[in-house]
């Protein structure tokens, strides 16, 4: 037996090995960037949940010789000349587990059942009591659109410039599904983007919210939001299900995912399933979407000038749909007598509860009395509806 | 269905400044526009049912009962809940452990009275 030949083979053949052959130490960075975004979700606790599992995703992915994910299969699915152009049998045969999991945000499964959690475990209530609110929601997705003609400008093509523009809708999920469908290739910069803005928004949001208002007008203190009924909260999202989808049927998965786990919550009758679909379901397809969205951060196709772009314009993004909502948030400050707090603005970002928190912590620092968190809340859930109709505009517009 | 934006591309998929600027617009505008006939429609169902639940006829019958019950409160109250010697600080830091102990929300109990045995 070639004990020294045996020993060189699995040496070359080892992950350490691959670290040595070209481009093998794009790898070796990719590992430290994977470490860095574990660092920021464990320690800094930025949106924890699901960045330790993006990070961690992208660490499997990037380990040499693992073979858990593989983009050229995915390569072929997306190409209408290859064979097999979508087709799950290539990847089912030849995928690693992270191939597997990831067909769930291929197919658009994941975003949406966690839109149920997420429509389970929010309360329209606020937004049913004010609904002029809702124009907060429609004001503060000035960002996406801002983003998308950045990205234009920089050489992005039409879908990809919409899937960066989402990200300022400040929805992981849709900016997931958005991805998917119009730019795959994007999806872990887009993914990472996303997520670590939100994450950032109490430090992003702050001085702008400062520097476009004044100090009297965060003193505004409103008045208490009318009582809502149970029939009123059970109607609602049917009646979204219904316009909504009609209106755009692009925005379907989105909407009607939200608005069925938002009537699993109301309608009383249906605890055991809300139950599910707040904790179990929403735990499990967190789990699933973070791994298999991280392991799209390959390499040698993540570590690019694009990915920079990205970044870059999500912030812009994050940044101008805080501006639009807060220059809307004024507008109706002076249009009801100054009845209404501009800084409740902000919060149409979407990022719920993340965006509502940093209205009333700006809000409560200018008056110690104030309690903008409910006022916050109503455009902070629009703008979940708001980022959900941008995201079918662009959809449709730009969708095969 | 292939859009008109999407038609105006090039080859490779990129839009020039003055397609992307109309459809950044047309996007915005139509954001705003959805949102506006939802909250059209939001504000008119609130409105029909809020219109159902208290008819004209039966309003200042329900008025009445309320108005009883007003009566019936103890001296030192806070809502339904009657308190005696008990000031409304010490009965919500009570409440609050009642509900820590039993491990529920403190929304799904319900206080009648709170007095302090002397």
């Amino acid at each position: 037996m070639d004990i020294l030949g045996t020993l060189q083979g699995l040496a070359q053949d080892s992950g350490f090995g691959l670290f040595f052959v070209e481009g093998g130490w794009k790898y070796a960075v990719m590992i430290a960037v994977a470490c860095l975004l574990l660092y920021l979700g464990i320690v800094k606790k930025f949106e924890p949940l699901l960045l330790v599992g993006i990070a961690f995703g992208a660490l499997l992915t990037n380990l040499p010789g693992a073979g858990l994910y593989h983009p050229e299969l995915w390569d072929n699915f997306l190409d209408p000349a290859s064979e097999v152009y979508h087709s799950y049998a290539p990847i089912l045969a030849e995928g690693g587990l992270l191939d597997i999991l990831y067909i769930g945000v291929k197919a658009g499964v994941y975003p949406c059942l966690i839109f149920i959690g997420v429509g389970a475990m929010t309360d329209f209530g606020p937004l049913i009591a004010n609904p002029k609110t809702f124009l907060l929601g429609a004001a503060a997705q000035f960002g996406v659109f801002f983003a998308f003609l950045g990205a234009t400008l920089l050489g992005f093509t039409g879908p990809e410039a919409a899937s960066i523009g989402i990200i300022g809708g400040a929805d992981g999920p849709t900016a997931i599904l958005t991805t998917t469908l119009l730019a795959p290739h994007l999806l872990g910069a887009i993914a990472i983007a996303a997520y670590s803005y939100m994450a950032l928004i109490p430090m992003i949001q702050p001085p702008i919210m400062k520097l476009l208002t004044t100090p009297e007008e965060r003193k505004v203190k409103m008045v208490q939001l009318r009582e809502v009924s149970k029939a009123e909260k059970i109607v609602f999202p049917i009646v979204v299900a219904i316009f909504v989808i009609l209106l755009l049927p692009d925005t379907s998965p989105l909407i009607g995912c939200l608005m069925f786990g938002n009537l699993l919550k109301e309608t009383g009758v249906t605890e055991r399933l809300s139950d599910v679909a707040q904790n179990a379901l929403m735990n499990i397809v967190t789990l699933f979407l973070g791994i298999s969205v991280g392991a799209t951060t390959v390499a040698p196709r993540f570590l690019n000038l694009q990915t920079l772009g990205i970044v870059l314009l999500g912030l812009i993004a994050f940044c101008f749909s805080t501006v639009g909502g807060l220059l809307v948030g004024k507008l109706m400050y002076k249009l009801s007598g100054g009845k209404i707090n501009p800084l409740i603005g902000s919060a149409g970002v979407s990022a719920v509860p993340m965006a509502a928190r940093v209205s009333q912590m700006v809000g409560q620092k200018e008056n110690p009395s104030n309690f903008l968190l409910m006022h916050a809340m109503g455009p902070n859930v629009a703008g979940v509806i708001g980022s959900a109709i941008a995201a079918g505009f662009l959809i449709k517009v730009f969708g095969a | 269905m292939i859009t008109p934006i999407a038609l105006a591309a090039d080859m490779q998929g990129h839009l020039d400044l003055g397609t992307a600027s109309v459809a950044a617009l047309m996007g915005y505008l139509f954001v705003f526009l959805g949102i506006v006939l939802l909250m059209a429609v939001i504000v008119i169902t609130g409105k029909i049912m809020s219109s159902k639940k208290v008819s004209p006829a039966e309003a200042p019958k329900a008025a009445e009962p309320q108005k009883a019950v007003e009566k019936k409160k103890a001296p030192g109250s806070a809502g339904e809940l009657k308190l005696y010697d008990t000031d409304p600080k010490t009965a919500a830091m009570l409440m609050a452990i009642v509900a820590d102990k039993m491990g529920k929300p403190i929304n799904e109990l319900h206080f009648k009275s709170i007095k302090e045995v002397k």
